[in-house]
């Protein structure tokens, strides 16, 4: 076990695995300095120019052409440097990425990874802090990953990197220097398998990225009013994990799900909607306000989902 | 527009074997139309009547692994890269045995055993699809060509920029043709055009780009032999500007009220299948030849056309394979 950072454990799954296979390469805007927050640093120093590479600021060619290259039998890491201006890739990613396979009927894969930066990241303001994860979670052919701690970024961006199909993978700004235990040597870690964080017996919480910290905390004040939460790290949007939130939240009988996203349309909702269609157990989500996310910091904390925000939904629920 | 290839010396053999394919090309539209006509052609085609010397000369003269994109206009363009023509009309009916397993249709139709890496149903989203393609190959070291067809309409898209500029700035082996038949869907590209047209746009992003009569085969296959000649030398993307004339609609089912009648008929004297069989008979080709190019591709495709329509559909279970290899699509729907 290693203790390294949550940035750290990305760069060095990036390099483990250009250095097992030749044609995986990352491509995206300033790579070749190290990226916009450093998460390539020193890569292009053992890769080359080639294989690190810069690009334009032109985000429909970065993913555009990674598509055309993964068709052509390279797998291309796509550096898309925040998930807003991924939005200007939509018909790349969404109508050429995602269907490629399927409307060839099955002629091609598309291997490419597409790494797309979310969340609140102080004062960023409206276009460089939404967390986009339920749009692509909505589009067949997708996988979507949301990664919460270090050794998971290692694990789960090796695992992107060696899926055939395309993976839209959302790392979170604010968890850039988070350090955190990484298992030494090959660590991957499967698509699909949630992780449970904390057992207890009152109520099941579901979150996942860096909303799984605050409800760690929570879970941890919560703990010390007598209140036991089973909190689970979805980790993958899709594949999601049913199988183990059905199984906590047959538990426990309550489900919280809280996510920083836009509640409105937000992955909580299939989750919740899955969670009382298959048990019938209290459900309730925790999301954003559908306001855009401002700049001056009381404005930007008032779309956050709290700690507090969630003790009291969960002594709430409980009628506690 | 180049006129340097000698036409006092016309490889006829040759030239006989581009008309036959721009036949074979039309024969298959003309079924597709059918397919229309017959209620088994259910999605929308895109006829390139009239545009066929685009494909025999620019696609007949690339090698068999290189790669091609197409558009939505595609069939002339996957025909003449080498897909069988039955294959392709099965595609078009929906049916078992298509080059998509029938899950395409005309729109996204692919063929990656020869090169052909799909029509795209989006206007010009294949530019940059096809500039990540030569990218590939040069990573890879190998010295195929990308050929990226696409219409005069995709210009005024922003994946024109970005995959021109791409193209340009990596060197990359990539030949981008805009095969320009004067409208974007239902209307006359020019009035909804700025400036000087693709090869000028194409210039000022730093590509040498040409202008040529696209229904002119000879002038197409030289110009664009001239070119893929440069991009496989390595000295990097090529444009080339292939003007021609949609004799149909925009679609199958479109009449093309907005154009004048007098127009159209003018235009229907210049098409490229004509000018050929012209210069076939100058050179003293027999008429019974000519005609005979007509009547064997009309046959090919009456053939092809018979076996898919006798083809069966593929079964519901084809809506849940090659969705991803993780996760159940099926999984909490219904």
């Amino acid at each position: 076990m290693a203790r390294i950072s949550y940035m750290e454990a990305a760069r060095s799954a990036l390099a483990e695995e250009m250095r097992r296979d030749r044609l995986v390469w990352a491509v995206g805007e300033d790579l070749g300095r190290g990226g916009v927050f450093g998460q390539y640093k020193g890569l292009v120093e053992e890769f080359g120019p080639e294989r690190i590479s810069d690009a334009p600021i032109s985000e429909a060619a970065i993913l555009g052409a990674s598509v055309g290259a993964a068709m052509m039998g390279t797998r291309p890491v796509v550096e898309m440097r925040f998930s807003d201006f991924a939005l200007c890739a939509v018909d790349e990613l969404v109508n050429q990425a995602a269907k490629a396979r399927f409307m060839f009927g099955g002629q091609t894969r598309v291997p490419m990874v597409v790494r797309e930066p979310i969340g609140m990241w102080r004062s960023s303001a409206a276009q460089h802090s939404q967390s986009l994860e339920s749009w692509y979670a909505h589009i067949p052919g997708l996988v979507v990953a949301c990664p919460s701690t270090p050794a998971d970024n290692k694990g789960l961006l090796k695992s992107a990197i060696r899926c055939d199909d395309p993976v839209v993978y959302m790392e979170h700004k604010n968890l850039w220097p988070l350090e955190g235990e990484v298992p030494d040597g090959e660590h991957l870690v499967p698509f699909g398998v949630a992780r449970t964080v904390r057992e207890g017996r009152d109520i099941t919480i579901v979150s996942w990225s860096a909303q799984v910290h605050v409800c760690e905390r929570a879970a941890e004040t919560l703990a010390g009013q007598g209140i036991g939460v089973d909190l689970i790290d979805l980790r993958t949007l899709w594949p999601w994990d049913r199988a183990a939130v059905l199984a906590s939240a047959s538990r426990t009988g309550r489900l919280l799900i809280a996510h920083e996203a836009v509640q409105v349309g937000g992955f909580g909702a299939e989750i919740a909607a899955t969670v009382a269609e298959t048990l019938g157990v209290k459900v309730r989500r925790l999301g954003a306000p559908r306001a855009p996310i401002g700049y001056a910091p009381p404005v930007e904390d008032a779309v956050r989902i709290t700690e507090a925000m969630t003790v009291a939904a969960v002594r709430d629920m409980l009628g506690r | 527009m180049p006129t340097d290839h000698d036409r006092s010396n016309i490889d006829i053999a040759h030239l006989r074997a581009q008309h036959r394919l721009m036949w074979r090309i039309r024969a298959l539209e003309q079924a597709a139309l059918r397919g229309l006509d017959d209620k088994v052609v259910l999605g929308a085609i895109h006829p390139s009547i009239g545009q066929e010397a685009v494909a025999a000369g620019v696609v007949g003269s690339l090698r068999a692994d290189d790669i091609l994109l197409s558009t939505h206009r595609g069939h002339g363009h996957t025909l003449a890269k080498g897909a069988s023509s039955e294959a392709m009309l099965r595609e078009l009916l929906g049916r078992v045995g298509g080059n998509c397993g029938g899950k395409g249709g005309s729109m996204h139709i692919a063929d990656f055993r020869v090169g052909m890496l799909g029509a795209n149903g989006v206007v010009g989203a294949n530019i940059v699809i096809a500039a990540g393609a030569a990218h590939a190959i040069k990573l890879k070291g190998e010295d195929k060509v990308v050929c990226c067809i696409f219409g005069d309409g995709a210009i005024n898209r922003g994946p024109f920029l970005e995959g021109l500029n791409w193209a340009a700035v990596f060197k990359l082996p990539v030949l981008f043709v805009c095969e320009d038949n004067g409208f974007a869907a239902t209307t006359r590209t020019s009035s909804m055009t700025a400036g000087g047209g693709p090869a000028v746009r194409a210039r000022a992003i730093g590509l040498p780009a040409e202008e040529v009569d696209g229904n002119d085969i000879l002038a197409v296959e030289a110009t664009a032999r001239a070119m893929i000649a440069a991009v496989r030398a390595g000295e990097g993307p090529r444009f080339l500007h292939a003007k021609t004339y949609r004799l149909t609609g925009h679609t199958g089912v479109d009449t093309a009220p907005y154009r004048p009648a007098d127009e159209l008929a003018a235009r229907r004297k210049e098409e490229p299948i004509l000018r050929a069989a012209d210069l076939l008979r100058a050179a003293g080709v027999p008429e019974s030849e000519i005609l005979a190019d007509q009547s064997v591709a009309e046959a090919e495709m009456d053939a092809a056309y018979r076996a898919a329509f006798d083809a069966p559909f593929p079964g519901p279970e084809e809506a849940f394979r090659d969705v991803q290899d993780i996760g159940d699509p099926a999984e909490g729907a219904f």
